[in-house]
């Protein structure tokens, strides 16, 4: 079943050109099957999200992974915009608002610091899934299943070969049942 | 004073020169002026002129063009969005006109078909008339003004069947007036003397060769002329168009109208329309005042006149008729009384046409002339009576009782919010963005092709250089809150900027300016804002380039962002330089591009920065961290800037 899914992968990063992993992530993204990617940077470079858009792409999938940078513990300010503009009362939650019911909510991002640091008693103090809560949250309020997420740690110290094998690893996951 | 033809050009030319803006300014509209102007100079007032033959056949094609171009406005969409109000209201208001003033004529002891004929010739109103009064009264959206919008084009539409009646109602041999000639094939008649279903089967093929070449052959010819960018070819071959078409028609012995109405319908919804329409408009100016001004002159008016009572009960008539049949028709179409009464108020007065008709009704030996010169004498009055009457009407149907529920500023609830001066390529993207937001705008333009177009889309614009202070209250400024000043004029520009600032001190003013220069002298004059028109356009195109040479979209966006406000505010540092005009005249234009400045300021951006801000800039950050790295420490350190 997982098998034939298919996956929107909501792509959200503001210099991709300089990033070391994004553009790695985006490449297993486009390779994997039955996979839609939207590049919100490119797309709306001026932040005028396209609802009516955005909303037939969630329509069109049963899987909506959402892929951006960690940047400051959250996503970057136009994939917030999207949340805001896209998830309407009505279409996405609210008693009338069962477009997105039944589907699957993920997030595949990559940090700097690694596994380490995201723990409690870590540099940062809270775990990944304790910073996605409002990811975990929006899912259920839109009455979505939510997923695993896809973390890649460690962003600043990986080399070329660590980049090659997360890549592959989110090929997989996405291949997979998430 | 009847000698040689350039004496009788000249008094023509200079009629037209004189009487139409006179008329204008009295509040008739050019036609009256025209008409009246050709009474006077005619030979039965002044004798300027003599017969005329002279200038009949220029004249006659003033119709021919005015054909063509009522014909390029039938487009198919207008039809089909506006066909209640053009193919119910309009065809009940013109049949049931003509049945009223056939049956009234009739009943006066006239003929049968000169009955007929006035009953058709008086169901037309004025297009130009009605269409101001309604947009001065802000009727021009509403149910009224559909209505009356969809009556005049059914009414133009009617002249070309009319046109073709009209010879068939004729009682004698036609005479060789301005008008007979456009109705008949005059002269080129060769198909005499042949058995009908050759004609019949001649005319059919003359109207396929004109749709077939007015949509097969007039692209590829427009096309060509468009690319070698030529505009005296582009109005020659408009005209071409419309005199072959005219003339395929007359070969058959149908009217030459008709063939340029085709010409105009066929080319309707050409990619063409517009420039076609524009390059014309001028002939149809001029030759139609011509055809106007014959008109008068072939009236005997001052006859006419001698008998005031006779005109003033065809007046009564005339305007009673239609006003009660317009009045009842709009009932039928689910109006109320209210709005039925402004639409009859409206529409009570004869129009332009009627004069066109009459004329060719004479020619036809339709109508005996002093006829025709009491019913034009009437039609003209008619003309002028009707602001009154449709002022009067307002007053009266005003609901009294509820006089007091009104607030008081109902008035200024339609009052614009913001004016618009130059409805030009800039002025109108303005314009529409404003308008398409909620906001009530009122355009400026000197463009009379322009503002009939908007006009008719229901924009509200007025006719007028923003540089009249009058206009510029008569648009609005008065009350609105803001002034775009959009026109195509550098130094007016500046003088409605001035202007503006000086008579409405609570006005908000934005002006467009042409460069950096402009921007500083509309500053000068006072605008609040300025924007260089060529400013977003070159940013926009610039982001597009970085696009096209690989660059991500965002990365584009911001580069171009930064470099929009790297000279806005490269623009307010340099504003001394431009200084006091008069002073500094010299020491402006040698400084005046600036160029240098400009140029290196952009350098010390580039070579400063990157078009990547700092926060997203993770170099440092990641040296900080392989450092620690390779010191042993764990690399899951720093809490900021997790960046993949």
């Amino acid at each position: 079943m997982a098998e034939t899914a298919s996956t929107l992968v909501i792509f959200a990063h503001p210099v991709l050109e300089r990033a070391r992993v994004g553009p790695g992530l985006l490449a297993a993204a486009q390779g994997a099957p039955h996979v839609e990617i939207r590049d919100l940077y490119e797309l709306y470079p001026d932040f005028t999200v396209d609802v009516e858009a955005e909303q037939e792409a969630l329509l069109r999938h049963e899987r909506i992974v959402l892929q951006f940078p960690f940047f400051w513990y959250a996503a970057p300010a136009l994939l917030k915009e999207w949340l805001d503009l896209v998830l309407t009362h009505g279409f996405a939650y609210g008693e009338a608002g069962l477009a997105l019911k039944g589907k699957v909510l993920a997030c595949a991002i990559s940090t700097g610091g690694g596994r380490a640091a995201y723990q409690t008693q870590g540099h940062n103090r809270f775990t990944i899934d304790e910073f996605l809560r409002p990811f975990d949250q929006t899912a259920h309020l839109c009455n979505m299943r939510w997923a695993n997420p896809f973390v890649v740690h460690g962003a600043a110290v990986l080399n070329e070969a660590d980049l090659a094998r997360e890549a592959a690893r989110y090929a997989e996951y996405l291949r997979g049942p998430l | 004073m009847t000698g040689s033809i350039l004496v009788q050009i000249f008094v023509y030319l200079a009629v037209a020169a004189i009487a139409a803006p006179l008329a204008k300014r009295l509040g008739l509209g050019s036609v009256l002026g025209y008409l009246v102007a050709g009474v006077l100079i005619g030979p039965y007032a002044l004798k300027l002129v003599g017969g005329i033959e002279d200038v009949a056949p220029f004249a006659q094609f003033g119709v021919v063009i005015l054909l063509f171009l009522i014909g390029l406005e039938v487009q198919p969409s207008l039809l089909w969005r506006l066909r209640t109000a053009i193919f119910g209201i309009g065809s009940v208001q013109v049949v049931a006109t003509t049945a009223v003033f056939t049956a009234g004529a009739l009943a006066l002891g006239l003929d049968w078909r000169q009955a007929l004929a006035i009953g058709l010739i008086f169901s037309m109103s004025s297009t130009a008339i009605v269409l101001q009064l309604l947009e001065e009264r802000g009727l021009r959206r509403g149910k009224v003004g559909a209505a009356a919008f969809g009556v005049l084009l059914f009414q133009d539409l009617a002249v070309i069947p009319i046109l073709a009646l009209l010879p068939l109602l004729g009682t004698g041999p036609a005479a060789p007036t301005a008008a007979a000639a456009v109705v008949h094939g005059a002269g080129v008649a060769f198909l005499d003397g042949q058995p009908a279903w050759l004609k019949a089967l001649a005319a059919l093929a003359a109207v396929a060769a004109v749709v077939v070449g007015g949509r097969y052959l007039t692209r590829p010819i427009f096309r060509s002329i468009a690319r070698a960018d030529l505009r005296e070819s582009f109005t020659a071959s408009a005209l071409l168009i419309v005199v072959a078409a005219a003339i395929a028609m007359e070969l058959v012995g149908l009217s030459a109208a008709l063939g340029a109405f085709l010409a105009g319908v066929v080319l309707a919804d050409s990619e063409f329309r517009r420039e076609v329409e524009t390059d014309i408009e001028p002939f149809r100016g001029l030759l139609l005042g011509l055809f106007f001004v014959t008109v008068g002159a072939g009236l005997n008016l001052p006859l006419a006149m001698q008998e005031p009572t006779r005109i003033g009960l065809i007046l009564l008539g005339l305007m009673t008729g239609k006003a009660l049949v317009m009045f009842v028709v709009g009932r039928l179409f689910r109006l109320d009384w209210r709005e039925a009464g402004t639409a009859a108020a409206a529409l009570c007065q004869g129009g332009e046409f009627i004069f066109v008709l009459l004329g060719f009704a004479v020619g036809a030996r339709v109508l005996p002339t002093d006829i025709a010169a009491s019913l034009t004498a009437a039609v003209a009055l008619s003309m002028a009576a009707t602001p009154l009457v449709v002022m009067a009407w307002v007053r009266i149907s005003r609901p009294r009782a509820t006089l007091a529920d009104i607030p008081e500023n109902t008035f200024d609830d339609d009052a614009p919010q913001a004016v618009v001066a130059g409805y030009g390529r800039f002025g109108q993207i303005v314009a529409r963005v404003l308008s398409a937001n909620g906001f009530r705008v009122s355009n400026l333009d000197v463009s009379v092709e322009q503002i009939a177009l908007l006009r008719r889309f229901g924009r509200r614009v007025y006719y007028g250089d923003a540089g009249r202070l009058d206009l510029l209250r008569a648009a609005g400024a008065g009350t609105a809150k803001i002034l775009v000043v959009a026109i195509d004029d550098r130094e007016r520009a500046q003088e409605i900027v001035r202007l503006a600032r000086e008579s409405f001190p609570d006005l908000i003013v934005l002006a467009r300016a042409f460069d950096r220069r402009h921007a500083y002298e509309l500053l000068d004059a006072g605008a609040h804002v300025t924007e260089r028109e060529t400013f977003e356009g070159g940013l926009a195109m610039a982001a597009e380039g970085l696009k096209a040479l690989g660059w991500r979209a965002y990365r584009a966006e911001r580069a171009t962002r930064l470099f929009r406000r790297h000279d806005e505010r490269l623009f307010e540092s340099l504003r001394h330089l431009w200084g006091d005009e008069e002073r500094f005249t010299v020491a402006q234009r040698e400084s005046n591009p600036r160029m240098e400045d400009l140029l290196r300021a952009d350098m010390a951006r580039i070579s400063g920065e990157d078009n990547v801000s700092a926060g997203w800039d993770t170099t440092s950050l990641y040296d900080e961290i392989r450092e620690r790295a390779a010191q042993g420490e764990s690399p899951d350190v720093p809490a900021q800037e997790e960046t993949p």
